[in-house]
């Protein structure tokens, strides 16, 4: 067993991630592989990845769904079926299972900032913290035996040797919607915090008890076409083209 | 333990960044490459670069896998056994090039047509172009026949300048941006960040797709429209909007030939032509003095409608009445179009009002005073700001020319070209059509062992600048410029196999191919391509197509089809230039070119193809490429791009010219000039002044920035050109009254789909077929996460897209009883496809659909032979045929636009039949052997181990 930290954390560092732009491109899935792989803790690696049963450890992952409102909501024009998609990544829970489920003390939450993080020293690879997770946000990787996690890029965020610009994490830089953005949550003035308010930023799972840091903003509402067909003006003559023209000369003569 | 102690916070990143610009796919983004120890460490956006401004999408983050596949070629290979085995020997560089100038050589000097030289989706087509022209065959394009050549076609020919890199919407005004189609994977950064901007700044965002992935799932509106009818909604648009009079007349009199006056002769040879005066300028309606005189007149106020008699004695009408005449039809209502386009009425109705709502009631104004063509200042720049974007689908059609030109009618109809708002001209864009060239290629434009006497490309202005000989028969390979495709302005790529295989025009001995992956996915007709490039003569025992040369990184499905390979670098291991001479990375506010350096030496006995082709055009002596002694000009293509001069002062890269490198545009060679672009991040930018920032069509300070900059020599302002004269041309020859006439065989199809002003007709697949025995529309659509099929070999990628299920509406699943994981066979007019289904319901009624180019043959890209990509994965293409069903008249027609000649790769129309379950999708093909030594056993990779902690 493993203790969570005193609780609030003084920081509470997590990502928004904004479901009306994001278009499932993949790139902060991408990116957060290479960024990491070389990063910190082991490599994460790929078993047969150039054969038929290719797999990888991966830290964020984009999900599609497809889903089919069951009424009262407007999502298109053609049908009602609207594609949904989805990153997921750890959530940094200030409930953290994971954590409290780890026989070893590998599996840990910051007490300066919520990040929770695997200390891969002390790391067994019993798999009980994935199990614990009720959003499937961890991964073994399978070359070094250890798990594998979203670190909010630890070692971008306070890196004095980047640039401040750069120190956030490789998903939200690289992100070409604007789909994802980091911050602090125990400041009600951040920008994360603001957004999570206007946007009513939603927790994944609730009934779950986690308390996840990390907040998904819906869709924003979307309104019909049909519903303006009859703002169009209806013209004086509207029979052909005659009318047309005699308005036409009209304009003329006004321009 | 303190959490703190546990992590090293401050590790840097690498020992070094170099930055250069990515190759991922097409859009050029600039990228930071770290570098560690002598490897990638991580690749990361350019913050500071004008296309990606930091982002970067999967593609370019999986650039790491990309650089170090184990697909790489290796070393110029010879080929061993029968084409298609995939055996080869490696040879040296020496060897390889003394056989490809032997080859090239003799062909040259005997009859240099006999050299077909197409390059697929490379970024050199400057050089590629020059490079051909100087050689003299009249036999090469790039691949934009088969990629998008209707919409630049119909965009330069109607408003001077098209989408993506001649154009973009204004991301930071728009207030409603309605997007045709488009490819989700390039050029995609610069669609999401701009998608994200309408999005966050509340405008709206219609996607009209017939399949609701990527940019279409996140818009506020998806009309999930019927393929090949885009064509018919967008005329409908137009009626409601002419029937409403919402339209920009003071837009339309000042910018388009509206006012220009038509020729009202029927069965003359100038019928539907303008009407010109002695200098040959075109003539309108003035309706103070109320006599014609020539447009441009100033203080002219010209009439849009009516019906004048010339000086002549005949009878003329401004092109506006017949275009308004046409589109209030109530053929085009929207109660008439729904049943076509599957589309509701007030759906249509709706989008109409939108686009007028905005156009005319959200109007914005920037205060900047500004000048036209005719000296007339402005005070400010007014803006309409609906902007629009379209590209595959929309074009792939056999009738994506003239819906494309519906799209950029609409746009000038409201007033929304080169406004704020709106969508944006992009340097050295807008153009007008006489500032291009007309094709070369006619045989008294070439000869033995001398250069062609003009470009291969270029826009004919009539049937007399079309490449056909006196009997009316093709001059080129591809048949682009003959009575089959006019207007074939990039060639027709997807034509040249099977024209060479059956020797029509004419057969060919040398095909040299680079960077196109013709024997897989880059083809129709897959399994005949494979046929056609394995068939032999019978009475010489030769292939058919005698030699083929191929250049290519990776161990692709074509690589085994080549007599002689010659291995390319990769992306990060090489110089390119993207420049304003091909296609140009410039945004709307600034001109913009770009280069690539190799941050990254070669493990391998690589060379870059542009290099090699300098080192050929040397070998051949070629004019331009030698000095008079015969000695090269140039030491490779880093030398080139800075020394080539294509006009006095004008060369491949824009940036840091004259001897100081203090010139922009025009200016002497810098041998400078490479190093000041890497310490600028590998691009360069320059900024438009404000005054000559919109309406560059007709804006006085724009034109004059553009001659500075060397675009051109003097002003090239464009008039749009809504009422094409030049296919009305057309029509008049295949009406037997104007020369040169049209044969007897293409009349009816000219006078069915040459309309000057833009019309909609059934695409010709489906017109062809028994539409009840082919009831579905089969189509591809290209993932965010892969470029093409350059992406199967990267470790990364390959586990987003490893393998790609048939998506089936829910109706017809439910109608067969179907579920996700069932097979069945779709089956088209050519051929059949055994695969696997999911079910969707994010999808048209009548459409089926599928990932783009997943599918793999055994044996390539260096993958095991049980990899998914080649079990399951599986290609539309072998349903698509080049050639259309056999009407009857005794002619098989080119699956293409009639017009451009356009590969009409979303015509299909197939049907499908429950098939019984299986592992391995159908067709599949014999294993091709690994080419050289790119297949070594991987188990596992664990990329960057070496720098854990």
């Amino acid at each position: 067993m493993t203790l969570l930290p005193a609780l609030p954390t003084p920081k509470k560092l997590g990502l928004v991630i904004d479901l009306d732009v994001c278009v499932g491109c993949h790139a902060c899935v991408v990116n957060c592989k290479e960024w990491n792989t070389g990063g910190y803790g082991s490599a994460l690696s790929d078993q047969a990845p150039y054969g038929a049963d290719v797999s990888g450890a991966w830290l964020n992952r984009v999900h599609t769904f497809e889903v089919v409102p069951e009424g009262g909501e407007i999502v298109g024009e053609a049908g009602e079926a609207r594609i949904v998609h989805f990153p997921k990544s750890c959530l940094h829970c200030e409930d953290a299972p994971c954590v409290t489920v780890c026989p070893t003390g590998a599996s840990y939450k910051r007490a300066e900032d919520g990040i929770v993080l695997v200390d891969e020293d002390m790391c067994i690879g019993c798999g009980l913290c994935a199990w614990a997770c009720p959003y499937g946000a961890r991964e073994m990787d399978l070359a070094a035996g250890v798990m594998k996690k979203c670190t909010l890029c630890i070692d971008r965020i306070y890196n004095e040797t980047m640039e401040e610009a750069d120190r956030q994490p490789a998903c939200v830089r690289t992100c070409p919607a604007n789909a994802r953005h980091f911050g602090d949550f125990s400041d009600p003035q951040s920008a994360v915090s603001i957004m999570t308010m206007e946007r009513g930023g939603m927790d994944l799972m609730p009934e779950q008890g986690t308390r996840p840091v990390n907040k998904y903003l819906p869709p924003r509402p979307r309104k019909s076409l049909a519903a303006g067909a009859p703002l169009m003006p209806l013209a004086e003559n509207t029979d052909g083209a005659k009318g047309f023209f005699a308005w036409l000369d009209g304009v003329l003569e006004r321009i | 333990m303190k959490s703190t102690l546990r992590v090293a916070l401050s590790k840097p990143v690498a020992d070094e960044v170099r930055k250069t610009t990515c190759y991922m796919c097409a859009c050029r983004c600039g990228i930071n490459v770290h570098i560690k120890d002598g490897k990638i460490r991580y690749i990361e956006g350019n913050r500071d670069h004008p296309v990606n401004k930091g982002v970067l999408c999967a593609k370019g983050s999986a650039g790491i896998m990309q650089h170090y596949a184990p697909a790489r070629l290796r070393a110029p290979l010879l080929r061993t056994g029968p084409r298609g085995s995939g055996e080869f020997k490696e040879i040296s560089w020496d060897e390889a090039l003394t056989l490809a100038a032997d080859w090239l050589g003799r062909v040259r000097e005997s009859d240099p047509k006999k050299l077909a030289f197409f390059t697929g989706r490379d970024q050199s087509q400057s050089l590629t172009g020059f490079w051909a022209q100087q050689y003299g065959t009249p036999n090469y394009a790039a691949h934009g026949g088969f990629c998008s050549v209707n919409m630049a076609a119909a965009g330069i020919m109607t408003i001077g300048g098209a989408f993506w890199e001649f154009g973009a919407p204004d991301w930071d005004r728009t207030r409603l941006f309605v997007m045709f189609g488009v490819a989700e994977d390039h050029d995609s950064n610069p669609l999401k960040m701009g998608i994200a901007k309408v999005k966050k700044n509340g405008a709206r965002f219609i996607s009209v797709n017939p399949v609701r992935t990527g940019y279409s799932a996140v818009a506020d509106n998806w009309i999930g429209i019927r393929p090949g009818t885009d064509g018919l909604l967008i005329l409908a648009v137009v009626h409601e909007l002419l029937k409403a009079r919402k339209i920009d007349v003071d837009y339309l009199v000042r910018y388009s030939n509206a006012p220009w006056l038509v020729i009202d002769a029927p069965g003359t040879a100038e019928h539907g032509l303008f009407a010109r005066d002695a200098d040959g300028k075109p003539l309108i309606f003035e309706t103070v003095t109320e006599r014609p005189v020539a447009e441009g007149t100033r203080g002219a106020r010209p009439a849009l409608s009516g019906r004048f008699q010339l000086d002549d004695g005949r009878f003329a009408v401004p092109s506006f009445q017949l275009l308004a005449e046409k589109y209030l039809d109530p053929q085009y209502a929207p109660e008439a179009v729904s049943g076509e386009t599957g589309i509701a009425p007030e759906i249509i109705r709706g989008l109409a009002a939108e686009i007028a709502r905005v156009a005319f009631e959200e109007t914005i104004s920037i205060d900047q005073p500004w000048t036209d063509m005719h000296g007339e200042r402005h005070e400010s720049y007014i803006g309409r700001p609906v902007s629009f974007h379209a590209m595959r689908g929309l074009s792939a059609h056999s009738n994506g020319f003239q819906t494309a030109r519906a799209l950029h009618m609409l746009q000038v109809l409201i007033g929304a070209v080169d406004c704020p708002g709106a969508f944006r001209f992009e340097p050295p864009y807008p153009k007008p059509v006489e500032a291009h060239p007309t094709p070369h290629g006619r045989a008294e434009h070439f000869g033995s062992n001398k250069p062609l006497s003009g470009p291969h490309l270029g826009f004919p202005r009539g049937p007399e600048d079309m490449l056909i000989d006196a009997e009316g028969r093709p001059n080129r390979i591809d048949k682009a410029f003959s009575w089959d495709a006019p207007f074939a302005v990039h060639g027709a790529m997807h034509m040249v196999i099977a024209n060479a295989h059956a020797g029509d025009p004419y057969p060919v001995d040398v095909l040299f191919l680079y960077m196109a992956n013709m024997a897989w996915n880059s083809s129709m007709n897959t399994a005949g391509v494979i046929r056609m490039l394995e068939d032999k003569d019978p009475a010489t025992g030769d292939y058919k197509i005698p030699k083929i040369i191929y250049s290519d990184a990776y161990a692709s499905e074509t690589v085994a089809y080549a007599d002689l390979v010659l291995p390319d670098t990769t992306y990060l291991e090489r110089h390119d230039c993207i420049s304003l001479l091909d296609r140009p990375i410039s945004e709307p506010d600034a001109v913009q070119d770009a280069i690539r350096w190799p941050v990254i030496e070669p493990d391998r006995d690589v060379r870059g193809f542009q290099t090699v082709l300098l080192d050929l055009a040397a070998r051949l002596k070629l004019n331009g490429f030698v000095d008079q002694r015969g000695k090269a000009l140039y030491k490779d293509y880093a030398d080139y791009i800075v020394r080539h001069e294509r006009r006095p002062g004008i060369g491949p890269l824009a940036g840091f010219r004259g001897v100081n490198g203090d010139r922009t545009g025009r200016g002497a060679a810098n041998p400078d000039q490479l190093k000041r672009y890497i310490e600028n991040g590998s691009f360069f930018s320059a900024h438009i002044p404000m005054e000559a920032q919109f309406f560059k069509h007709a804006n006085k300070a724009y034109q004059d920035f553009a001659v500075k900059m060397g675009f051109f020599d003097q002003p090239k302002p464009v008039t749009f050109q809504l009422y094409q004269e030049s296919l009305q041309k057309f029509r008049l020859s295949a009406e037997g009254v104007r020369e040169p006439k049209a044969p007897e065989t293409h009349r009816q199809r000219i006078l069915d789909t040459f309309s000057p002003l833009p019309d909609w007709y059934r695409p010709f697949e489906e017109a062809a077929v028994d539409r009840e025995k082919f009831p579905y529309h089969a189509i591809t659509q290209r993932p965010a996460a892969m470029y093409h099929s350059w992406g199967s070999m990267n470790a990364w990628l390959r586990q987003i897209h490893t393998r790609n299920p048939l998506y089936v509406p829910g109706p017809i699943c439910d109608e067969m009883g179907l579920a996700d994981g069932d097979w069945i066979w779709v089956i088209s007019h050519h051929g059949r496809i055994k695969v696997e289904i999911a079910r969707s319901d994010a999808v048209n009624r009548d459409t089926i659909w599928t990932w783009n180019a997943i599918g793999k043959r055994k044996g390539a890209w260096a993958l095991d032979q049980d990899a998914p990509e080649a079990r399951k994965g599986f290609l539309m293409n072998h349903l698509i045929h080049e050639l259309l069903p056999p009407k009857g008249d005794g002619l098989r027609w080119s699956n293409s636009d009639p017009v451009t000649g356009q590969a009409a790769w979303y015509d299909l129309r197939v049907r499908i039949e429950k098939a019984e379950p299986a592992e391995i999708s159908e067709p599949h093909f014999a294993t091709v052997a690994e080419p050289g030594r790119t297949h070594v056993e991987v188990e596992q990779l664990r990329y960057g181990q070496e720098w854990a902690k």
